[in-house]
């Protein structure tokens, strides 16, 4: 077995062994502990011994070792937990709730969005902290820290190894989806150097979404969701340039998009929107479907899409929405239209000279006629923008929409670069 | 969202402080830089030395033109920053408030974002 089918195969038990450890002990974080190590010894012995006849009776047996060797190096511990850790652990095909519960645990409320993030990848997604750490290009200590005071708070917040039920399970389960949504989105943002393990996120957000997806196959959100990361990951590849250049999705060569992807994504959209309750994943997937199913960007379906993101500002309102409802307004009934929604957002806080309400602005000011207009507020985009990839393109956007200056004028001026517009003040 | 904080120095006025006040700008940051730690934020931190110590390096035709610095002439002087790794810009801005830096007249605490960030952080 080659090295990354070992890591593969570790990825799938670990959170099994841990969830099945952290029933039987209760102590989530040596527990944790005690996995991590279990499983950074397999990584090691694996490739050159050859793996075990059962992987997962391996490292349940190894983890437990661990746990009890920590155990008895702490001499609070009382001798009852050592007895039990002892005892053999039976090694069936463990409980598959226990993925979903460590996942809700990880996903602890207590807990900043950037630990559930850490924990929910070392715990469930069964990375290691070093591979944490160079995903979201932090150093390994930083990253350690973060993991170790998260599992601290959990323990604080004396939390049990169980689901929740009721009306809290549905609160969680929210919290755990708006999780993996930030994971994928870490990993779809990529623009700096390390971009190839920032796309390992998106993958890996997506295969823990399947598996919630495969234990809770009648949530409409989490089918919403997963529907959601295949259909904008099907666009990965058409969505910059080799040299890393944004392209937008109305310039994106469609013949690039993953057929495959945008296929299962198209089919558990439409199976999500057919459930009882309606959501914010699902209607995005809905609006991410109908992009897809367009063969040009010109037979784009906007009526549907306006309507998709009129229901989402409804049932979730956000400037956000108003924002993306606004340019496809502008594709239905006109620039003028959307221009007219933009300026409901002038007064929103959120918004102040954010470089998404200055960047649509633009946009929808140069399918208006106004290039004067266009450039000053495509330059306050990029200036106001804090990614250098989104800064390049609008950028790139200005000078495309620039009025050049009569010849005679341009002549002596000798740089190619914009002339200060005084505008870019935040 | 990865943050510089930066601390603007005046030499000036840090020569003026007593060495009270001076060690008690040192526990300050020492205690910020142990909570940052252990919260999992603080990427690096680090002082530079006295900005009469610059060279300012400049290449005409070629040649390599080395000046004794600072390159700008000014009472104020970048002294040092944090790189940090928080949740917000919201919460950026609290741990700057806790620089005793930010609490002296004539000392400068500047939070801004970083839009680019490569190299090996683990050295």
């Amino acid at each position: 077995m080659t090295a990354p089918v070992i890591e593969d195969l570790l990825r799938e038990i670990t959170p099994q062994v841990l969830g099945t450890l952290a029933r039987r002990h209760g102590q989530f974080e040596g527990c944790e502990d005690a996995v991590q190590e279990a499983s950074l010894a397999a990584t090691v012995q694996w490739p050159a011994e050859g793996v075990p006849d059962n992987p997962r009776g391996w490292l349940m047996t190894v983890a437990s070792r661990r746990l009890i060797d920590q155990m008895r190096s702490d001499h609070a511990r009382r001798e009852r937990e050592c007895a039990t850790a002892t005892e053999p652990v039976p090694d069936g095909v463990p409980d598959t709730d226990d993925t979903l519960v460590l996942l809700f645990l990880c996903c602890h409320p207590t807990l900043t969005p950037a630990s559930q993030t850490a924990l929910t990848l070392r715990a469930v997604g069964g990375l290691t902290t070093a591979e944490i750490a160079r995903a979201f290009l932090v150093p390994e200590a930083t990253m350690a820290a973060r993991i170790s005071r998260a599992k601290q708070r959990i323990r604080a917040a004396g939390s049990s190894f169980s689901l929740p039920g009721g009306a809290e399970h549905a609160e969680r389960l929210r919290v755990v989806l708006h999780v993996l949504y930030l994971i994928f989105n870490e990993g779809y943002v990529a623009s700096s150097g390390s971009e190839l393990h920032r796309a390992d996120l998106a993958r890996e957000a997506i295969r823990l979404t399947r598996m919630v997806h495969a234990q809770l196959p009648d949530d409409s959100e989490v089918t919403g969701l997963l529907a959601l990361m295949l259909l904008t990951h099907s666009r990965r590849q058409a969505r910059a340039t080799a040299a890393g250049d944004l392209v937008p999705l109305d310039e994106q060569d469609r013949a690039r998009w993953d057929r495959g992807l945008i296929d299962e994504g198209i089919e558990l959209a439409a199976a999500s929107l057919a459930g009882p309750v309606l959501g914010p994943y699902q209607l995005q997937a809905a609006i991410a479907a109908t992009h897809a199913d367009a063969a040009t960007a010109a037979e784009t379906n906007w009526p549907q899409v306006h309507a998709l993101y009129l229901i989402l500002e409804r049932l979730a309102p956000n400037p956000m929405v108003t924002l993306n409802r606004a340019i496809a307004l502008a594709e239905t009934k006109g620039p003028p239209a959307g221009l007219e929604l933009l300026a409901t957002l002038d007064g929103d806080e959120r918004m102040a000279g954010h470089h998404r309400l200055l960047s649509v602005r633009a946009h929808l000011l140069e399918k208006n006629g106004d290039p004067a207009g266009a450039y000053e507020h495509f330059r306050r985009a990029a200036r106001a923008t804090a990614s250098i990839a989104e800064q390049r393109y609008l950028e790139a956007r200005a000078s495309r929409v620039r009025v050049r200056p009569p010849r005679d004028l341009a002549a002596g001026a000798g740089s190619a670069l914009p002339p200060e517009d005084g505008s870019g003040d935040q | 969202m990865k943050f510089v904080i930066s601390l603007v120095i005046n030499p000036a006025l840090l020569d003026v402080l007593t060495e009270e006040e001076k060690a008690a700008v040192g526990d300050g940051h020492s205690r910020l830089i142990e909570a940052m730690k252990k919260s999992g934020e603080l990427i690096t931190g680090l002082a530079l030395v006295d900005p009469a110590q610059a060279a300012v390096v400049a290449v005409r035709d070629s040649q390599r033109v080395v000046t004794d610095g600072p390159f700008v002439e000014s009472k104020e002087y970048l002294g040092g920053f944090y790189l940090i790794d928080v949740e917000s810009k919201e919460r950026a801005i609290e741990l700057a408030a806790q620089i005793p830096d930010a609490a002296i007249e004539g000392l400068g605490v500047e939070v801004r974002q970083v839009m680019f960030a490569d190299g090996q952080l683990d050295v």
